[in-house]
């Protein structure tokens, strides 16, 4: 791949169209092709845990992960932060503002 | 990851925690296909959830298409009847709000961002953990979604040592099996 061709291909910008392509068609099969029709079950209750498997790992690697080693700092008091404020059903900027701000307290102390 | 760059990303990849887990991976950097494996694996559930609603979308196969993009989580929730039928009014028109903000509200915070200074000193990487954890919440719905979520963290876990960023993202997957139902 030539020089110029790579740096207009830059990493970010194929993630963006890959990501977008890949979104719009998932959102698009069903209306598109399927009309009314439903999945069958058994698909459609592994498709259904995707979600949650994912953003429980992004949670984690987000929380306690770092260049191929486990950290564990001031995050953590943020996270605890964030678990108050879902309990006490916080609307979610709230939750997000509540985990930096403790986050960036404990960096400054 | 630049102001157009995101602002274009908003507007053709609604869907946010898709594209905060892309930015999470490259950030964390991961490779181009690990974070758009991960974005993508994360926004399939838009294939269940598209054709939930396929019956009231109108129009022929661009507008069906056009119209299934303003599918999100919270227009699809707020538009569900207790019947398990949906309004589409209500779906159409959150959509269109919630789309308008998305992408304005990117916008501004990609503009303003940069007069923010050092991301974590301000504890930014916390507050994606705690979106992340937020919309985690939102996704639980049944027994069977918390042992996902819990396979699916345990394997991330065990994973972040050993590889490459992205990859525990990716092999946490395995923990939608548990969706799995016996005939």
């Amino acid at each position: 791949m030539s020089r110029r061709l790579e740096e207009a291909l830059s990493s970010t910008w194929l993630v963006v169209a890959i990501v977008g392509a890949g979104t719009i068609v998932c959102k698009a099969v069903g209306p598109v092709l399927l009309g009314g029709r439903t999945l069958p079950p058994q698909p459609a209750g592994i498709v259904e845990m995707l979600a949650p498997a994912l953003l429980a790992a992004l949670v984690v690697t987000q929380a306690v992960g770092a260049d191929r080693k486990l950290v564990f700092d001031e995050r953590l008091l943020g996270i605890a932060a964030a678990i108050v404020a879902i309990r006490l059903r916080a609307p979610l900027l709230v939750v997000v503002v509540a985990a930096a701000g403790v986050t960036a307290l404990a960096r400054l102390l | 990851m630049g102001t157009l760059a995101s602002v274009v990303m908003s507007a053709t990849t609604f869907a946010g925690s898709a594209q905060f887990a892309a930015a999470s991976v490259l950030s964390a950097a991961g490779s181009v296909g690990a974070a758009a494996t991960a974005a993508i694996l994360l926004n399939a559930r838009y294939v269940p959830i598209g054709i939930s609603v396929a019956s009231v979308l109108r129009g022929g196969p661009l507008r069906r298409l056009l119209e299934g993009q303003l599918v999100v989580d919270e227009s699809w929730a707020f538009s569900r009847r207790r019947d398990g039928t949906f309004d589409r009014g209500v779906l159409i028109g959150a959509g269109l709000v919630l789309y308008t903000c998305w992408v304005t509200g990117t916008a501004a915070g990609a503009l303003g961002g940069e007069a923010l200074g050092d991301p974590e000193s301000l504890g930014l990487d916390a507050a994606f953990a705690a979106l992340f954890l937020a919309l985690l919440v939102l996704q639980i719905h049944s027994r069977r979604a918390v042992v996902a979520a819990l396979v699916g963290g345990t394997i991330a876990f065990a994973l972040v040592p050993f590889t490459a960023p992205g990859v525990p993202i990716i092999a946490a997957t395995a923990g939608c099996l548990v969706g799995w139902r016996k005939r």
